[in-house]
């Protein structure tokens, strides 16, 4: 993992370092500060080292340390992560397994025209929609901000995030109603499904004692992925709604030239993306005992 | 059997969905192809009072320097089209080069390239961008395009050096192989007409996926800077206004989806002509 993790950003850091795009004299003011003056290799030695002592170094703008910033900003973008994914979950999974078990009823096929069009709409627009209709229209919930006390005023803060986390729930449960439906549809073509149903085994039953864990294997990749995509989605939406989060710091960072932000961002979004990764693997291994042991004899 | 009698209803369903998808698209095109020589306004003059409503001399209204909406959402067309063609073709070009010697190269290679992959795909779309867009200092419509066809090569790449090894396994390659065939021909002949389809299909797909990643770059400030007229761009500058004309706020989200739409319908379409024993699950 860490292995990865060192070789997918060296390259990072050293070319947003070169390009300054200022007057020599800042160029050179910059270069030393940020010890970008010194040969690559040695550079490279140094960035390993502080990202070992997990010092990311200070801000050029604002002087703070960086891995502050990012651990109060993570506050806010975690629980808007986690918030929105549980409730893609939430809607998802029933709604999938609904659209592939009534495939033929009316409903059925109206949840996947839903899904097909839910795809196909950016986050950021749907986001603005939403606005439109909830906090322009109707007048109900906040068109955007965060309380600045953050969570010491838990109801403000959770009204501000409502609208966000709907936002990033609908477009997410709509990739993974697809997901869900089409895993659905595997599990119900399968031949143990209708063995389970000859020794006599209700539909339900057998759909829930068979089919959710053969089904959820290829749906826990699936929501890694996802999960790290909303992560990356809280970005788009934290413009959106002007909340005071992770992606708003990279913004605002890469607007201002401010490496030292970037790259610490950078460094703890692909961390958790690489971790996210990493614990979807273990969950798909926890669920399907065959993926354990790959050299195994029960291969798949 | 009753497979047979399903193929009819199925192979006019495929049809029906790749039409919408190539009037969606085509329309786009055209709309796009239009621009060129022809739009009803000035794109970059007043056209009107300022954030006019939909009327029939502006069709989407007006922005706030009473600019002609509809105008730019046309112009957005063709930047929309230049970004998906542009970001596929990088994508294909590497993508399928890579993933073609992948399935050609020696163990080694072969795994140096398939977790190359790997790792690019797990590394989120808008992230990457991100990261060309800071590294390369300025934010242009060619540093987005980078962006996005460096991402989509690891996802053709993959899915390529997957189709070649499954093709390169059957006998008549061995056969080829032995009748002589230079690795070239073997390639050219036997390979890339065996995996095309299946590639196109995926090159559709990612067409519309670039789409909306450009329109999330250029909302976010970090897409095409300001003489091209984004949608994201668009729907930035609307939201600042929602309150006083909601429909700026729509109309481009609108263009965008019916492009996306489109493609995805396209893909579909063209799946389930050049696979006809797919079963219908997505």
């Amino acid at each position: 993992m860490l292995f990865i993790l060192l070789r997918l950003l060296p390259g990072d850091p050293a070319s947003s370092l070169i390009s300054v795009g200022a007057d020599p004299e800042q160029i050179a003011a910059a270069r030393r500060q940020v010890g970008s003056d010194l040969p690559l290799f040695e550079q490279f030695i140094h960035f390993l080292s502080s990202l070992v002592r997990l010092d990311l170094g200070t801000s050029f703008v604002s002087r703070a340390p960086v891995l502050e910033e990012v651990l109060t900003r993570l506050t806010l973008t975690i629980p808007l992560t986690l918030l929105s994914f549980a409730l893609a979950i939430a809607v998802a999974v029933p709604l999938g397994i609904v659209a592939a078990v009534k495939a033929d009823k009316w409903y059925g096929a109206a949840i996947s025209v839903v899904s097909q069009l839910g795809i196909a709409i950016p986050v950021f627009w749907v986001g603005i929609l939403l606005v439109t209709l909830f906090a322009v229209n109707l007048r109900l919930l906040p068109s955007g901000g965060f309380p600045p006390q953050g969570w010491g005023d838990p109801v403000a803060a959770l009204r501000a995030l409502t609208l966000p986390i709907a936002t990033i729930a609908i477009v997410m449960a709509a990739s993974l109603l697809r997901y869900v439906r089409s895993a659905t549809l595997d599990v119900l073509g399968s031949d143990y499904l209708r063995t389970a149903r000859a020794l006599g085994a209700g539909f339900s039953e057998s759909l829930v004692r068979h089919g959710i864990r053969n089904g959820a294997v290829p749906v826990v990749s699936i929501l890694g992925i996802e999960l790290a995509t909303a992560l990356l989605g809280a970005v788009v939406i934290e413009r959106v709604f002007a909340l005071p989060g992770l992606g708003s710091m990279l913004l605002l960072a890469i607007e201002q030239r401010d490496y030292p932000n970037v790259q610490g961002v950078l460094f703890i979004s692909t961390l958790l993306v690489l971790l996210i990764g990493f614990f979807a693997d273990l969950a798909q291994r926890f669920i399907d005992p065959r993926l354990r042991d790959p050299h195994g004899s029960v291969q798949k | 059997m009753t497979a047979v009698a399903a193929t009819e209803p199925r192979r006019m369903r495929a049809s029906l969905t790749l039409s919408v998808g190539i009037v969606l698209v085509g329309l786009h095109v055209v709309v796009a192809l239009l621009t060129l020589v022809w739009t009803p306004y000035d794109p970059a003059g007043m056209a009107g009072g300022r954030l006019e409503g939909p009327s029939l001399a502006h069709w989407a209204g007006t922005d706030r320097l009473g600019r002609d909406l509809f105008t730019q959402i046309m112009i957005g067309s063709r930047i929309a089209l230049t970004v998906g063609a542009g970001a596929v073709g990088i994508g294909a070009l590497i993508g399928v080069t890579l993933g073609i010697l992948a399935a050609f190269a020696t163990r080694f290679l072969d795994d140096v390239l398939a977790a190359a992959f790997d790792i690019l795909i797990a590394f989120p779309t808008l992230l990457l961008a991100m990261l060309v867009v800071a590294a390369t200092d300025s934010a242009s419509l060619f540093s987005a395009i980078l962006a996005l066809g460096l991402a989509i090569s690891a996802i053709v790449g993959r899915l390529t050096r997957i189709l070649a090894k499954r093709v390169l396994e059957m006998d008549y390659i061995t056969a080829a192989r032995t009748a002589g065939t230079s690795w070239a021909g073997i390639v050219f002949i036997h390979l890339l007409p065996n995996i095309w389809p299946t590639l196109l299909v995926n090159f559709a797909l990612q067409f519309g996926l670039a789409v909306i990643a450009e329109a999330s770059l250029s909302y976010l400030g970090l897409g095409a800077p300001p003489p091209n007229a984004s949608w994201g761009r668009l729907l930035q500058e609307a939201q600042g206004t929602v309150y006083t004309a909601p429909f700026g706020a729509i109309a481009p989200g609108l263009a965008l989806v019916t492009l996306v739409i489109g493609m995805n319908m396209l893909a579909d379409g063209l799946r389930d002509i050049g696979d006809p024993t797919r079963r219908r699950s997505r």
